[in-house]
């Protein structure tokens, strides 16, 4: 059973590479694997190097997300005015389409990795804010009551107890923020690759099409799905770790 | 100890949860307030501990009115922090009071043998059972050593035989530490085991509908005492009167 994924993707690997070479498809249309293979085996470096911008991105973006999700959760949980006048506009935020203003983004701030930051950190922004949010409100009211009945000032119940029951919370927002960091860097990567800027996975990709390279085009997705993948259960793996170790798994 | 007087409380939507209810409460006494569920017994208790404000009449304490710590209070769910062990959960109200961890965990520890959690000290709630979990709970409340204990339906999630024995353990920590006990039950046998004033209250809008004095003396044989069965039989008569 451990074993059935990989080997239902090996068959698939299989099926696509006889479908391409039985069907005589040719390569600017659809590259069999070994194509993509020979295509990473030929520019290893520049493609890992390109994977490496693009996490780079990534996590800095998840680092400004997770700062600024539980700073505005914290302050929004701490005040009724604040959670009046925060919450519309990260609704907003996240409702709003990344491609719509990411071009906006670019001219504003300028410097590139900036800009591809807060490109990303607005995509991964939402669910870290929301389920800290969430997390704080989550302790029963007879909790809150004790610290009341022994005097514990507003903070004090913060540090004590509603942050660590948030943190649950915060950890299953933060796996699914990190996946939405990186479509939010290679969104953003492919707004800026179409102006010029070459950094990233993304424009990578964006410059294979231009050249009809398809076998790097895959090559690049590839790494992409393979970082995502990474990126997922690692944030899982961490998380399941910490609650672990807090007794809360 | 503490004058309850004419008190009332009425919430948003119009429920009246308590009307004109006096009661006074003296150092040592163990009150059961008695009555069906929605009869303001936990409001009662809410406003004794200073957590609600009565709309009408007042509070009075003799001599100086609570500090944090002179008041202890367990909930119907143990409501540990889950994430903490047993000692760090009793430490709470000591840490919230600015004690420092070495200097309260000989108190702490004590407080966990005494209600028999001697070794699960490092034990995290999930590690525990429902009873032992309830236990914790008791033992945080009597940590900072309160004047009054205040104990809204702790027994009413556990199996009957868990039950039996946390109330004989009960009345044992309430004679040893001495303070004042109230304890909301709507269990007519564990009122008439455990307290000495039998207080009954009537359904919304709660009133006190009369008092029950107890002479039993309590043991493990009590429960077989006509005597006892004598005090079921007349607090049901009272709770049938109150409920008219």
């Amino acid at each position: 059973m451990k074993w059935a994924p990989a080997l239902f993707g090996l068959l698939a690997l299989a099926l696509w590479e006889a479908a391409v070479r039985i069907g005589d498809v040719p390569v600017y249309i659809l590259p069999g694997p070994i194509a993509v293979a020979s295509a990473f085996v030929a520019d290893p470096v520049g493609l890992l190097q390109s994977l490496a911008s693009t996490l780079f991105v990534t996590f800095a973006a998840l680092l400004v997300a997770a700062v600024l999700g539980v700073a505005m959760a914290v302050g929004m949980s701490a005040s009724r005015l604040a959670q009046a006048a925060i919450q519309p506009w990260a609704v907003a935020l996240q409702v709003t389409p990344l491609p719509a203003i990411a071009p906006l983004i670019i001219i504003w701030v300028g410097e590139p990795f900036a800009a591809l930051v807060v490109c990303a950190t607005i995509i991964a922004f939402f669910p870290l804010f929301a389920n800290t949010a969430t997390g704080l409100a989550s302790p029963p009211p007879e909790l809150n009551d004790l610290f009341r009945l022994y005097g514990a000032s507003r903070w004090r119940t913060m540090a004590l107890l509603r942050l660590p029951a948030a943190l649950p919370y915060f950890l299953s927002g933060l796996r699914i923020s990190g996946g939405l960091a990186l479509v939010g860097a290679v969104v953003a990567e492919l707004v800026a690759g179409t102006g010029g800027f070459a950094s990233g996975l993304a424009y990578r990709i964006l410059e294979a099409s231009f050249r009809l390279e398809m076998p790097r085009m895959f090559a690049a997705l590839f790494l992409l799905a393979l970082a995502g993948i990474l990126l997922n259960f690692g944030l899982g793996a961490a998380g399941q770790a910490i609650l672990r170790r807090r007794g809360l798994a | 100890m503490l004058t309850i007087g004419h008190v009332g409380r009425r919430f948003a939507g119009g429920v009246e949860a308590l009307r004109d209810t006096s009661l006074r409460l003296t150092e040592g006494d163990f009150v059961a307030l008695l009555g069906p569920s929605g009869c303001g017994k936990s409001t009662l208790l809410r406003l004794i501990a200073g957590l609600d404000q009565p709309d009408d009449g007042a509070l009075t304490w003799d001599g100086r009115p609570p500090a944090a710590g002179d008041i202890g209070y367990v909930f119907q769910d143990a409501t540990l922090l889950p994430w903490a062990t047993a000692e760090d959960n009793v430490f709470l109200p000591l840490r919230l009071r600015g004690q420092g961890r070495d200097d309260a965990m000989p108190q702490v520890h004590a407080v966990l043998r005494r209600v028999g959690l001697a070794g699960f000290e490092k034990s995290r709630p999930r590690q525990l059972s429902g009873g032992m979990r309830m236990r914790v709970s008791i033992a945080r409340a009597l940590v900072t050593r309160p004047r009054l204990l205040l104990m809204d339906e702790p027994f009413a999630a556990l199996d009957e035989f868990t039950r039996h024995k946390l109330q004989a353990d009960l009345l044992e920590v309430w004679r040893d530490a001495g303070c004042t006990v109230v304890f909301v039950t709507h269990s007519i046998y564990e009122a008439a085991f455990l307290a000495r004033r039998i207080v009954l209250m009537t359904p919304r809008p709660g009133r006190i509908d009369r008092e029950i004095t107890s002479t039993l003396t309590q043991s493990p044989q009590t429960r077989l005492d006509p005597a006892y069965a004598a005090l079921v039989a007349e607090t049901t008569r009272g709770m049938e009167s109150a409920l008219q």
